[in-house]
């Protein structure tokens, strides 16, 4: 009895084991390399959407930079424009009026021309509440514009912007993805389904998009600027950065943006490249200098001694970034003040200034964030600094929040509930974060994200003086004074500007990273 | 029993209606609103609220949920703000993906756990019983996402055997090698815990069933010990082992959340961790409703499938 069953197991075992063997021999030869001429990027999450005017995550510009232009762009390696659909353009002498000429011969990628019309349309889509079109948003990111009060059309080569009143920051936001242009036929013929039927002017023209697996590009022959140097790109967005990393290594994916600081060494041998590149992004604690012990401006100044940045940019963070000396990241290298220096680790000093202003023990609460666009690894920083700020003598209580409950806490200001909080910005102009988040007109109750209450009428007064004037070299002068004064009133703790990173395998030649964070692919070369 | 199948399904009904309000309201608590979640670092207390009002959630708590309930049950399950297209085409898309692994993945903890337990009661503290009891008992402790990891590494990135993770190669492919290519290791991970369940209740099952006197007038008779086995305890143990199949089938298809995040599956568990996270609200809430009711539907099917076997159930 027991041996009829027993035999009946061991052929069923062995039945299996070679039913088993057979189905993976039969799908195992599946696998093939990934061809030539084809550059497939790992992307860390699935795109919202391809329409440049409704999305808003660097995830997603990645791709859109590389299916449209704007009218200007960032010229390479650097954060000033440069002409692109535009070939040249004049501004007005009250710094209102700005006068475009349109490249000519230029057609989207649905055959339609590329002209003044086209423009308007783009503009009035996002800003006019009564565009037949406007219907096809939300438009999330049309305040970059809302300075523009017309977009009229001269000649069929000929726009011109009028703003309402002189706004620096124009151009650099022409450059930015929400400033590309779209087709006009191709949004009436497809509405609110736009997004994932793009169509634009730019080196690649969109091929196919299978939800949560992929999106396939094919290269745009007769592009104005030169035809691309591989003849499709595939970007496959694969949320979770261990199986990214995997991906890699397998070869499933030939270049990988935003490396967790962990898995870099396991890319140092020679299949593999890893680049770096400072960005337009600053790192830092918000000092609610209303209230509490930050209401000193002392104590605010021994907080920035007393966290080591070096050793949370070294050891935390692996490398990934470079300590920040200010509130402008050095990537704006026109606008930056090289002669700041970082405030030097110096507990010592600390406990001075603690002692002069009567602070010693000081009871401060501590928003971290777990998580969140730009903020790198936060409540591991969170946790490091909280341990520098206990070594000079405050007593800190820390308390985490999931990323949007944590900017429902910190966006309306931390009177009554922190001292200070984690934050931190990427931006296109040197502008934007201090003219949001350090003015006086800019403190949470006036619709700013000053929430830690910062106020210095110089620095105000230095900030709508650069926002209007039109030269390049004023500007950049009123923010060298700007930073200057923001670095000695410490209404921050600046702590670190990030460096993006990205790995490309032997594959790959001519692949660099912008300091925009864009993805720019036109010119890289798959083999 | 046609009249059982009716009054099951009318008894799902508030059940259904409950999860209605309960997702609705989560959502509505939960801090942090799609507008802060789409501008970010953005979000000033003007351009939330305009985009708030060009998504509609300006609009009263009361007023948003019958609007939403009315929609719903004309089949419009509204349009997802983070991925701009109609909910129930992710929805399904998603939830088709879901079913291949975790249907897999219960046929395979199904096969396997219920022979493993077959057997090891057949040869009680015999080799066999305790290799499988050891086994079962490693399979338990290793949690699902941990295995998975591991397997990526030796079967993908070392040995390059199969892809690391998707549902369909990128280039080529997209016929049925090519997904049972992408689906033995995730279906695997999966469906592990699941079998030393399934294994060490069907085993105990069969004890019980093995000791009772029709087994022994089997054996008397001259039938054969395989068709005593698994013919004649086999089906009179299946009794208790259907429930537990039942609630293995809800744990596959809650477990497919991690498993879905470690190999990139592009199921509905991910799909939902990605909505909570961007305060996608009509995605979260179309998306629990639709599970909720396909997990509704199988319990249903469970109980009548038991019924079926023994008729004494029929309450």
């Amino acid at each position: 009895m027991t041996d009829t069953f027993f035999n009946w197991t061991r052929r069923g075992v062995l039945a299996a084991g070679v039913a088993m063997s057979l189905a993976l021999g039969a799908v195992a030869p599946a696998e093939a390399q990934t061809p030539p001429g084809v550059l497939i990027v790992g992307q860390i999450a699935e795109p919202k959407a391809l329409d440049p005017a409704a999305v808003t995550a660097v995830n997603d510009f990645r791709i859109l930079m590389n299916l449209y232009d704007g009218l200007v762009r960032y010229k390479s390696g650097t954060l000033e424009v440069e002409p692109a659909l535009a070939t040249g353009w004049e501004i007005s002498e009250d710094g209102t009026e700005y006068t475009f000429t349109l490249r000519e011969g230029v057609t989207f990628h649905d055959g339609t021309e590329f002209n003044a019309e086209a423009v308007k349309f783009n503009f009035d889509r996002m800003l006019d509440e009564e565009h037949p079109y406007h219907d096809t948003g939300p438009f999330p990111l049309a305040f970059f514009f809302s300075a523009v009060e017309e977009v009229s059309v001269v000649d069929p080569l000929t726009v011109t912007f009028k703003l309402n009143a002189p706004y620096a920051p124009f151009l650099s936001n022409l450059a930015y993805p929400t400033g590309l242009i779209v087709s006009p036929a191709a949004v009436e013929q497809y509405g609110a389904d736009f997004g994932r039927n793009p169509s634009g002017t730019g080196p690649f023209t969109f091929a196919e998009w299978r939800s949560n697996e992929a999106v396939v590009v094919e290269a745009n022959a007769d592009y104005w600027d030169g035809a691309p140097g591989t003849q499709a790109v595939v970007f496959r967005p694969i949320t979770d950065a261990n199986t990214r990393t995997a991906e890699m290594l397998a070869g499933g994916i030939d270049v990988m943006v935003e490396v967790p600081p962990v898995a870099l060494s396991e890319f140092q041998g020679d299949d593999f490249t890893v680049l770096e590149q400072a960005g337009p992004h600053v790192w830092f604690l918000i000092l609610n200098a209303k209230e509490g012990p930050f209401a000193e401006k002392a104590v605010r100044q021994a907080a920035n001694y007393a966290i080591n940045k070096s050793a949370l940019v070294e050891e935390v963070l692996e490398g990934t970034a470079d300590v920040a000396a200010g509130p402008t990241p050095p990537a704006f290298a026109w606008a930056y003040n090289e002669s700041l220096e970082p405030y030097p680790y110096d507990p010592e000093k600390a406990k001075e200034l603690l002692a002069e202003a009567g602070a010693e023990g000081a009871e401060l609460t501590f928003y971290v964030t777990e998580g969140g666009s730009g903020m790198l690894d936060p409540v591991a920083m969170g946790t490091a600094i909280q341990a520098d700020l206990e070594a000079v003598g405050f007593d800190v209580t820390i308390e985490t929040y999931e990323w949007n409950t944590f900017l429902g806490e910190v966006n309306p200001g931390l009177e009554g509930k922190a001292d200070m909080a984690e934050m931190a910005w990427m931006t296109n102009d040197p502008d934007t974060l201090p003219y949001l988040a350090l003015r006086t007109d800019a403190w949470p109750d006036k619709g700013g994200f000053n929430s830690g209450y910062y106020s210095n009428p110089e620095v105000d007064t230095l900030l709508e003086e650069a926002r209007v004037a039109t030269d390049q070299e004023k500007r950049a002068e009123l923010y060298k004074e700007m930073q200057t004064i923001v670095q000695e009133d410490a209404p921050w703790v600046f702590v670190a500007n990030w460096k993006q990173n990205a790995v490309m395998n032997d594959r790959v030649e001519n692949f660099a990273l912008e300091p925009s964070f864009f993805l720019l692919l036109k010119d890289v070369v798959k083999n | 029993m046609g009249g059982y199948i009716l009054k099951r399904l009318v008894s799902a009904i508030p059940v259904l209606f409950g999860i209605t309000v309960i997702v609705f309201l989560i959502m509505a608590m939960i801090p942090g609103d799609p507008a802060l979640a789409i501008l970010g670092s953005y979000a000033t207390p003007e351009n939330v609220e305009k985009l708030n009002r060009d998504l509609g959630l300006d609009q009263p708590l009361v007023a948003r949920y019958f609007i939403w309930l009315g929609n719903m049950l004309t089949g419009d399950f509204g349009r997802s703000f983070s991925l701009n297209r109609p909910v129930i085409d992710e929805v399904l898309d998603r939830f088709s993906a879901t079913l291949i692994l975790a249907g897999t993945s219960f046929v395979l903890c199904a096969i396997f756990g219920i022979a493993a337990g077959v057997v090891s009661a057949a040869r009680q503290y015999g080799f066999a019983d305790k290799a499988i009891t050891f086994a079962v008992l490693l399979g338990i402790s290793i949690p699902s996402f941990f295995l998975g990891m591991m397997m990526i590494l030796l079967f993908a990135v070392r040995w390059k055997m199969l892809p690391v993770s998707g549902m369909y190669a990128i280039y080529g492919g997209g016929d049925l090698p090519d997904l049972l290519n992408h689906l033995i290791m995730p279906a695997i991970a999966l469906a592990v815990v699941a079998t030393g369940v399934v294994a060490r209740l069907s085993r105990s099952a069969m004890l019980e069933v093995l000791r009772q006197d029709f087994v022994r007038t089997a054996r008397a008779k001259g039938v054969r010990e395989g068709r005593v086995i698994w013919g004649h305890a086999l089906r009179a143990a299946m009794v208790s082992i259907i429930p537990v199949l039942g609630v293995q089938a809800g744990f596959v298809l809650s477990g497919a959340v991690y498993i879905e995040m470690v190999f990139q599956w592009p199921g509905v568990g991910r799909m939902l961790v990605d909505a909570i996270l961007k305060r996608d609200i009509l995605l979260v809430q179309g998306g629990v409703v639709f599970v909720a009711a396909c997990y509704v539907m199988f319990n249903i099917a469970v109980d009548v499938a038991q019924s079926l076997l023994d008729p004494r159930i029929k309450t």
